[in-house]
């Protein structure tokens, strides 16, 4: 290059090499690397330090959580589903369960005109309730009910079962009993369509068989509990869900689906796009338009309905997890803008003065692109990538949530939402805490974001 | 933030909702809604439930269903059947809503059409009692061979390949329904797809059918049988399948009736809602596949996997829905038999869940079939219930045998796709009733039955059923649907879960709506509202 | 800036023809078919219906045929609603969409723009602290979550007041757009109200406002004239993309209030296979986006003379 500039013929003896003085260029703080003062950046933000304390944290507990804690995520117990974290834990031990076979003969009939002396037979516990009245003469048929709340006079609730015939006089009721006080209410239908009734309130306890309890793995095997005690289930901080598994276990379990997808999907799709662009910006020209216009196109296709349109295609099968599918489907959708990013810092960092500068001065091109591209970009591919993390984790969430994501029984945040939904009035624990994992996550990642900026984006700095 | 805009908002606008309610007394409208929009009012080619609920209410077959579920008296004034043959005399005067006269050729032309290779009717094979109608749809023979004649503009003949003692119950089925030629013709190749598309013959008529957002009926001035009929008007104002959004509609009192699920009853109960059980008479049950290639024809793995069903367990616990009945037999219990239930006349075998017998069999099935660990695969559709079966016996089965289930869940097509291609071990499967008799069960596990896609085969069971068909006497049919009830549990064909109940919450001031297993359901046709104090 | 136009719509149009083939590609990747039903269909039934369909003929063909028909703007039949056009289906909820859509993006736009600048004016007071919490919860809380809470705040409200305030669900005039509208615009306005608040900050230290200030121009003058004015500017460019997310959470928000909306119709299609329903509405889509982009950048170079027009 010097040649070029016709300056062969100047020798160097001409010139003399100035008498530096070295104390007066000493610089009197240490040199900081681009990293390093970042990291100065990074410490000096209370905000984007705690942000990045919540990431470090739910990372750790995505990896580790789920191999110590000692509940399965799938592991069902169907003695205690929906469990809200404060409810109790005390349960009863009884025998085991065997068929109603001695029920009570009609000793007699009711002279009210209405079923009597309704009562319970036996210990009512959660599995099962057994109650017995005193039919009435010329009654067609009898309707059980139970309820969560005092009918009063109000309908009786739920109806549980239609018994036919005049003499019938007891009922076993045995669904989805829970440790709760019910309304019991026995109501009799005439052959003229009149109905008589009578209600009883009736305090279920939680109980359990022993074998059920062993099997649940409440107790040892060689356990010496009799009918009569009581034992205490373990447990469950988040409570559990409709069908007993502990919420906390499938969190921490969703969690590693969520950063999974959320962190990698990014990784690979930014990777692409830096490929792709630093190619595109480096050849330049015909390439490079042409292959911007393609990453123009895929921009253009509509994401989630080509998201959606993905899972179809890659027909998830058998036992599969789905995130595979919506690993490639994230990728293959989401590349392009950091292409586009990568390419435009590619092209304006190739026209800066530095770098001409740098040039100027010998530096040699590998030299150039590792002290001066690379450092440069990063700092714009780290903030992308923080961006882009919980916009992912939106994504699988939102997908999951109209059940086009990852495939149960493997929890992911987003189907643990939806599941909660449903229940959002009666136990909303389901709906809260996932709903509080995704928020969480997504803020954290936010702030990072925000706070990495500051402390990477050179330009963004030189306007502070 | 929700709350402050709110109030922000409504100072801007102060538009109410033009709705008039759940019930209105003044006006006789119910307000109601749908779970989908009709794809098609075209009865020759309604599949689906809603559909099928519409059509009840805006036509009417040769006979149909009353509010106590007695099949009663519809088009058809009388009527005689036969083991060959049915003849029907229709009423005088009957007229469309739009006042063409109804006539037996109606009848004859929509039968025609719904055999029509070119109609591709999905439930043609409906009408494959009549004379040559399955020829007809496999394109052997010409649409003017089916067996259904119009001796005179009042009397219909029809000829009946098989004894069929249930015909005049499949006349108030919707493929049976009739559609008036000249009509149909005038449309285009669009009869059925909007309100104007389509004339009536039912109790109400479609006076507004905006597609995606409301459907209204309204009283049918022309119906025969005008009198019985109290609502002047059932507005679909909301189509809509959320389970929480329609509830969130009945609280806020602007629709009189929602169907409830498990997760909604502790609301219904804290609300004091009249809550009502409906059997709507289906069965399900996992069907295995019996296919040479697959694990699950080895006997000793079937009957383990019976051993291990508990489905007093699934009902009461994953299920968790009062109404749904424990399963026993692929009859379900609302099925006639002889003079009264059929399953009280010939009870099923009883459950017989057994862990230890369960591991007895599958040890026998590891050794038999050589393997240290059985994988299997497990079908399902791709909604919460199956979900939470599917995900229920995934445990159960590792828990009690060792067993590893693999979930494949698939949406509707594709779980469909599956079946017929037979890729599968187990599948979620369920069968909901085509006409009240038990044929309708009884010949699914036929070997020639399209609809048995794990392809049980048994020739006892299809001599049992030839046997059934070919009788018209009540003892000898239900003695070979008995027996067919116990090859299906002995050879372990199928296990059944469970018989599908479910709950609903309606208004208290709407009367007389009819629930039912077979046939439009629900029916409003007969309902009626009653006045605040009573 | 014609010959920009003409020149941005032929790109579009590029564009939309890549839509309509990787849409055509995709479909014909998915398994099963449209065709089966719950009861078992005959060989003959099935060979008549695909005939129906024109599914029957050479996929190469079947892509020329679709592409034709597109280009005369026809979409073909639906499969699960026989009876009706593809385009009647699109036509039909389109304009419902993109009501609830135009009418979040207003509520979005509004709250943003006044948040923010109401952040900006109260730096570090209260109304900023409260407005920043919210803004925090939504960008941080999914829309579904917004959807479902935000529907039983209705019923509570409507059951407090005693009658229907503003209905919980369906569809008809505006009382049944603005819960479904207020709960889609909430993530976006939350992000706008960040940006506005961002870049009001930027504008206050600018030259111009000195100048202006030092002028003696009335403080309400300049927050007014200039520094909201400028301020708004990077929120016009970044409601383009709004409008992506926007659709997005659409899909959740009608189908939780029955709003029969395009996307309501997709998760419905996608169940039910319906073919001519998933292309068309996905061809018919893209092209909007395509051309919602085009005019956005178009309205940013009226509105901001700066921005050349390359």
């Amino acid at each position: 290059m010097i040649s070029d500039l016709g300056v062969n013929d100047i020798g160097t003896y001409s010139f003399k090499r100035a008498n530096v003085d070295l104390d007066r260029e000493e610089i009197s703080r240490p040199s900081l690397s681009y990293w390093q003062d970042a990291w100065l950046r990074i410490r000096s933000n209370k905000r984007t330090l705690a942000s990045l304390c919540v990431v470090v944290f739910m990372v750790l507990v995505a990896a580790f959580g789920p191999s110590l804690w000692h509940f399965e995520f799938d592991s069902q117990d169907l003695n205690q589903t929906s469990k809200a974290p404060w409810s109790s834990r005390a349960m009863t031990v009884i025998e085991p369960y065997t068929p109603w076979v001695d029920r009570p003969a009609v000793s007699g009939w009711s002279d009210t005109g209405g079923p009597t002396n309704f009562e319970v037979v036996g210990f009512p516990s959660i599995e099962f309730v057994r109650l017995t009245w005193t039919p009435v003469q010329g009654a067609t048929r009898y309707t059980v009910y139970r309820t969560i709340v005092d009918p009063e006079d109000g309908p009786f609730g739920l109806p549980l079962g239609t018994l036919i015939g005049e003499s019938e006089n007891a009922y076993e009721d045995r669904i989805d009993l829970e440790q709760d006080r019910y309304w019991y209410s026995v109501e009799a239908t005439f052959a003229d369509g009149s109905t008589a009734s009578t209600t009883l309130p009736v305090e279920v306890s939680a109980a359990t068989t022993l074998a059920g309890a062993i099997e649940s793995q409440w107790v040892d095997s060689d356990s010496d509990l009799q009918p009569g005690d009581t034992l205490k289930t373990p447990w469950h901080p988040l409570g559990t869900d409709y069908l007993g598994r502990d919420m906390l276990a499938r969190l921490m379990k969703g969690a590693q689906i969520s950063l999974f997808i959320g962190i990698v999907a990014p990784l690979l799709f930014i990777l692409l796009g830096v490929v792709y662009g630093s190619f595109a910006g480096f050849l330049g020209g015909k390439v490079d338009s042409l292959l911007m216009r393609f990453a123009d196109f895929v921009v253009a296709l509509p994401f989630l309905l080509f998201m959606i349109l993905f899972k179809l295609v890659f027909g998830i099968g058998a036992g599969e997890s789905g995130i595979l599918p919506m690993l490639v489907a994230l990728v293959l959708l989401s590349w392009p803008a950091a292409a586009r990013l990568v390419r435009g810092q590619i092209l304006q960092i190739r026209e800066e003065g530095y770098i001409d500068a740098s040039r100027l001065l010998g530096t040699k091109t590998p030299r150039l692109i590792l002290r001066h591209m690379i450092p440069n970009t990063m700092g714009v591919i780290l903030v992308t990538f923080t961006f882009a993390v919980p916009s992912t984790i939106f994504t699988e969430a939102f997908l999951s949530f109209i059940g086009m994501g990852v495939e149960p029984p493997i929890p992911s945040w987003g189907s643990m939402c939806n599941d909660g939904r449903k229940t959002m009035e009666t136990t909303p624990h389901e709906l809260i805490f996932p709903a509080i994992f995704i928020s969480i996550t997504v803020l954290a990642f936010n702030i990072l974001g925000d706070g990495l900026r500051d402390a990477l984006d050179a330009r963004m700095r030189s306007t502070e | 933030m929700l709350l402050f805009l709110l109030g922000q908002v409504n100072q801007c606008t102060g538009t109410r909702s033009s709705s008039v309610g759940a019930v209105h007394a003044a006006t006789g409208t119910i307000t109601l809604n749908l779970a989908q929009e009709p794809p098609q009012l075209d009865s020759t080619k309604a599949t689906d439930q809603v559909s099928g609920m519409v059509l009840g209410h805006v036509m009417e077959g040769l006979l149909r269903y009353d509010a106590n579920d007695n099949l009663v008296a519809g088009v058809a004034e009388s009527w005689s059947l036969t083991d060959t043959e049915a003849h029907f005399t229709l009423k005088q005067g009957l007229m469309w809503s739009n006042g063409t006269p109804i006539t037996a050729h109606d009848f004859v032309f929509a039968w025609r059409k719904a055999v029509d290779p070119t109609t591709a009717s999905q439930y043609a094979f409906i009408l494959f009692f009549i004379e040559n109608a399955r020829e007809i749809t496999s394109s052997d023979m010409p649409v003017e061979s089916l067996g259904v004649t119009a001796v005179d503009d009042h009397t219909l003949h029809v000829k009946l390949i098989e004894p069929t003692p249930f015909f005049l119950s499949l006349t108030a089925f919707p493929t049976y329904f009739p559609i008036n030629q000249a009509f149909y013709e005038s449309r285009d190749g669009g009869y059925g797809s909007n309100a104007e598309d389509l004339i009536y013959n039912g109790p109400f008529t479609i006076s507004q059918w905006v597609h995606n957002a409301n459907v209204r009926l309204e009283k049918n001035e022309n119906y025969w049988n005008r009198d019985a009929v109290h609502l002047n008007a059932i507005d679909f104002a909301y189509i809509l399948s959320d389970a929480n959004a329609i509830i969130n509609l009945f609280e806020s009192g602007d629709i009189a009736q929602a169907s409830l699920n498990v997760e909604l009853i502790d609301r219904a109960l804290r609300n004091h809602w009249d809550i009502r059980q409906h059997v709507d008479g289906s069965v399900f049950f996992i069907e295995i596949n019996h296919r040479e290639d697959r694990l699950t024809r080895n006997y000793n793995l079937r009957k383990a996997l019976q051993y291990v069903d508990d489905p007093p367990e699934l009902v009461n616990k994953v299920i968790k829905l009062p109404g749904n009945l424990p399963g026993k037999s692929i009859f379900p219990v609302w099925v006639q038999g002889v003079n009264g239930k059929f399953r009280e006349e010939f009870p099923a075998k009883p459950i017989m869940t057994n862990h230890d017998k369960a591991r007895e069999h599958y040890a026998m099935a590891l050794e038999e079939l050589g393997l240290d660990k059985i994988t299997l695969v497990m079908l399902s559709g791709d909604n919460p219930s199956a979900n939470k079966q599917s995900e229920y016996y995934q445990s159960k089965y590792a828990k009690v045998l060792g067993l590893e289930l693999k979930l494949d869940r698939q949406i509707f097509k594709q779980r469909l796709q599956k079946m017929t291609d037979g890729d599968f071990d187990l599948v979620l499967a369920g069968w909901g009733p085509d006409y009240a008799d038990a044929l309708t069960f009884g010949d699914l596990f036929t070997s020639w039955n399209e609809n048995n896609r794990g392809r049980y085969n048994n020739p006892e069971v299809d001599r049992q059923i030839d046997i059934a068909k070919n009788s018209s006497d009540p003892r000898t049919r239900m003695e070979a649907f008995a027996r067919v009830q116990d090859i299906l549990n002995e050879d372990v064909a199928i296990l059944v879960n469970y018989e599908r109940g479910s709950l609903y919450v309606i208004h208290d001031r709407l009367k007389n709506v009819a629930r039912r297993s077979v046939g439009p359901d629900p029916d409003y046709a007969f309902a009626y509202i009653v006045d605040e104090e009573s | 800036m014609l010959w920009y136009t003409i020149r941005r719509l032929l790109q579009g149009l590029i564009t939309v023809w890549f839509i309509a083939t990787a849409t055509f590609w995709a479909m014909h990747q998915v398994p099963g078919d449209p065709f089966v039903g719950e009861k078992a269909v005959s060989p003959e039934v099935e060979a008549n219906l695909k005939a129906r369909w024109g599914l029957d003929k050479p996929p190469l063909e079947q892509y020329w045929i679709f592409l034709t028909n597109m280009v005369q703007g026809d979409f073909g039949i639906s499969f699960a609603q026989e009876s009706r056009s593809v385009n009647d289906i699109i036509l039909e909820r389109f304009p419902v969409s993109a009501i609830l859509g135009i009418l979040a993006i207003v509520f979005a736009g509004l709250g943003g723009v006044l948040y923010g600048a109401l952040t900006a004016l109260y730096r570090n007071q209260w109304p900023d602290v409260i407005i920043i919490l919210l803004v925090i919860i939504g960008i941080s809380v999914p829309s579904f979550v917004f959807a479902s809470v935000g529907q039983l705040v209705l019923v509570v409200i409507n059951q407090l007041i005693g009658f229907t305030v503003l209905p919980v669900a369906g569809w008809g005039d505006i009382s049944h757009m603005l819960v479904p509208a207020l709960v889609l615009g909430l993530g976006t306005m939350a992000f706008l109200t960040r940006l506005m608040r961002s870049s009001m900050l930027e504008i206050v230290t600018a030259d111009f406002i000195r100048t202006a200030r030092s002028k003696g121009v009335p403080a309400a003058q300049v927050f007014s004239r200039h520094q909201l004015r400028n301020a708004v500017l990077p929120v016009i460019t970044v409601l383009g993309p709004s409008v992506a997310s926007i659709t997005t959470g659409g899909f959740v928000v009608e189908n939780i209030f029955g709003i029969p909306g395009l996307g309501q119709s997709f998760v419905l299609a996608v169940q039910q296979s319906d073919y001519g329903v998933i292309m068309g509405t996905t061809v018919f889509y893209g092209a909007f986006l395509v051309l919602m982009v085009i005019i956005v950048d178009l309205l940013y170079a009226w509105i901001d003379p700066r921005v050349r027009l390359e």
